[in-house]
């Protein structure tokens, strides 16, 4: 029998497990070919400076109670596994649950990494938190931790995603943070990472940059992997409890890759589970618009990492598309890619029309409105389902509510709704 | 190593001027890179256009843009640096990203380089530990891969400063590339370090724009480097800014050269 003390032991110790067995061998902040820290000369003092603050409170108890209240007590997890009875049902094959990292604080599983983050900002000392963001999750996820911990935020976000995502803007606003449009390239995700990037070369000193997913330099492939990992660490302990054994697939949305990685991580030893990530095909892969970067992309040397991106033979980073701000990204994690050469984890288009659909379909039949990112996931769930047995059990990550979508859905069906 | 890039600093302080190659047309960017040769340039830079410039300011990013809209390719690119060549013995130096490097393949990339006479390589996205898969390559056509030191290097100085190619491409400024009213790194101090390490000499670069802020950088160091300040001049009068680049780079030339 379990006493209290135990469990909250047990509850703190997830992290430390986490960050002591490293399940992929690493080295040098590879994944196999993937990964590496190709940035200015200017930022490389700075991300050591990160790397050893990092292994430092990563092991610190102090940190860890710290990190675990505040998901607790602050995020609201663990999050939900729910059994998707009528959905199971009405699609007549696998047992279907979702993970519902959209009922955290914030709505999605971006909080998750920018407690962790922030935490370690204060920890270094520094004052100013800035970030990224394409549908604007990570920027009010970073905002509002940013305002926890009194912090100041600049949020570098795409001008096209400030309109297609306006509200958001309006709520990291609210939180205090100071939202920079991005006018230059496509004025979309990439570029909002462009010039987050140059401003951090400006302000070493006092600025942590909050990296929103699996990507970028080594250390951020790792922190933001393992601060997400906790989605698997639940969902694997509540599987187990609920079923008595392990699902046949897991599977997540994947833009650059950080619903996915924590919805996999855990599971990765488990060699029977299969890993599949949903990437967002827009148009479809062959139309050109479309951000799928494990169907279209080679391999490349961009944002710090190298992994797969979509370029041309020149090396010019193409123009992506979804009608998912929040996936339209021209890259992957390198942690992605390297799962994918190894043929550990698989990685599917699934184009808006699928998306809408499922995001359709999902709404009505389980009355959950999901973020149009996850509904890329549900998509292939919907695929994948039906040609399984009732004995198989799929675990498919709800990333993110869908309330920032609404509008968008509206008028992709052509009803004239603005927010 | 190549001789034409330490050429460029025998008995002189070197200045080096940058310009990117197609911007604004393919035409234009010959003119105005033999307008930088007339007016005294000592090296020259020439940007290979990428589409995702990390650490340029906004003048040199709008140039980026201006010639991929125009076409310009790494082949082009080649082509001409390779018609330059044919003119002048002038060291030339491609500046970009890594990415377009990389895709182009390195073998590729570095034995075109050293057919046609391009003397070395910048990557701002390529530090000191990311290095060594091109610069393998590299060395073996005889192509210098330039390296940088930051005002944040700090102890990193020594060991990028030992191991630099061609010469050492200090920045002056925390930031990106782009015109600065005043630059506050202790340069002196850096400069110092630097060369109690290096083989090479070594040119300060980012931020710089006027004859006067040359001449006092040229006193700290080998050299000189001004890029946003000449593109400026493209961004300003497009296909016909030859002149007005002789002019200003001759000041600055001259400035550097005192």
């Amino acid at each position: 029998m379990k006493g209290t003390s135990k469990n909250r032991f047990e509850k703190e110790k997830w992290f430390l497990e986490v960050t002591s067995e490293r399940r992929i061998k690493m080295s040098n902040g590879r994944y196999g070919d993937f990964g590496g820290q190709y940035i200015p000369e200017t930022l490389m003092n700075e991300i050591h400076k990160l790397e050893e603050a990092y292994e430092r409170f990563s092991k610190d108890p102090e940190f860890i109670a710290e990190l675990d209240k505040l998901n607790r007590e602050y995020a609201g997890r663990p999050s939900l596994l729910y059994y998707a009875d009528k959905m199971t049902k009405d699609l007549g094959g696998a047992k279907i649950y979702f993970k519902r990292e959209d009922l955290n604080h914030t709505g999605s599983h971006k909080i998750n990494n920018v407690l962790g983050q922030c935490l370690l900002a204060k920890k270094m000392g520094k004052t100013r938190i800035i970030a990224e963001t394409g549908a604007g999750q990570h920027g009010v996820a970073a905002a509002t931790a940013a305002a926890l911990m009194g912090l100041e935020c600049e949020i570098f976000m795409g001008k096209e995603d400030t309109v297609r995502q306006a509200l958001n803007v309006y709520r990291m606003e609210l939180l205090g943070a100071k939202v920079n449009p991005v006018t230059t390239g496509t004025m979309t995700l990439k570029d909002a990472v462009n010039e987050a990037m140059r401003d951090w070369t400006t302000r070493v000193d006092d600025t942590l940059y909050v990296l929103g997913s699996v990507m970028g330099p080594h250390p951020f492939p790792m922190i933001v992997r393992d601060f997400q990992s906790v989605i698997s660490k639940e969902a694997r302990e509540q599987i187990l409890e609920l079923e008595g054994k392990l699902p046949t697939a897991v599977m997540a949305c994947v833009g650059g890759g950080s619903n996915a990685m924590g919805m996999f991580y855990n599971f990765i030893n488990d060699k029977d589970v299969r890993l599949i990530g949903c990437e967002a095909a827009g148009r479809g892969v062959d139309t050109g618009e479309t951000a799928a970067t494990i169907a279209t992309g080679t391999l490349g040397i961009f944002h710090g990492m190298k992994s797969l991106f979509c370029q041309n033979e020149y090396g010019q980073i193409a123009p992506v598309y979804s009608i998912s701000a929040g996936l339209d990204y021209p890259g992957i994690g390198p942690e992605h890619a390297h799962l994918h050469e190894i043929g550990r984890a698989e990685y599917v288009p699934v184009t808006d029309d699928e998306a809408v659909a499922a995001f359709e379909y999902i709404a009505r039949t389980e009355g959950i409105i999901c973020a149009i990112e996850s509904a890329h996931a549900v998509a292939h769930l919907m695929k994948i389902a039906p040609k399984m047995n009732k004995d198989d059990v799929i675990i498919c990550c709800l990333s993110g509510r869908g309330d920032k979508d609404v509008a968008a859905i509206a008028r992709y069906r052509g009803i004239d709704l603005h927010e | 190593m190549s001789n034409r890039i330490a050429k460029a600093f025998e008995n002189k302080k070197a200045f080096i001027g940058f310009l990117t190659a197609g911007d604004p047309t393919y035409e234009a960017s010959y003119n105005n890179i033999m307008a930088l040769v007339k007016a005294g340039a000592d090296l020259i830079e020439i940007g290979i256009p990428f589409s995702d410039p990390i650490a340029e300011g906004p003048v040199i990013q709008e140039a980026d843009v201006r010639a991929l809209k125009e076409g310009m390719t790494t082949d082009k690119a080649f082509e001409l640096a390779a018609r330059v060549r044919s003119e002048t013995d002038i060291p030339l130096v491609f500046m970009t990203y890594l990415n377009p490097v990389f895709k182009y393949g390195y073998e590729r990339f570095f034995g075109k380089c050293a057919e046609i006479g391009v003397d070395g390589l910048i990557c701002p996205d390529m530090p000191f530990e990311e290095k060594a898969e091109a610069d393998v390559i590299a060395k073996k056509h005889g192509v210098s891969i330039i390296s940088m030191i930051a005002p944040t290097s700090e102890a990193r100085i020594k060991a990028i400063a030992e191991s630099a190619e061609g010469f050492l491409y200090i920045v002056s400024s925390l930031g990106v590339t782009g015109v600065r009213s005043e630059i506050k790194t202790d340069l002196a101090g850096i400069m110092e370090s630097v060369k109690k390490y290096a083989r090479v000499p070594a040119a300060i670069g980012f931020g710089i724009s006027t004859p006067e802020q040359a001449e006092r950088m040229a006193q700290l160091a080998d050299g000189v480097i001004v890029g946003s300040g000449i593109v400026r001049l493209v961004e300003k009068h497009g296909e016909n800014a030859a002149d007005e680049i002789y002019k200003y780079v001759k000041s600055l030339s001259d400035a550097a050269h005192k």
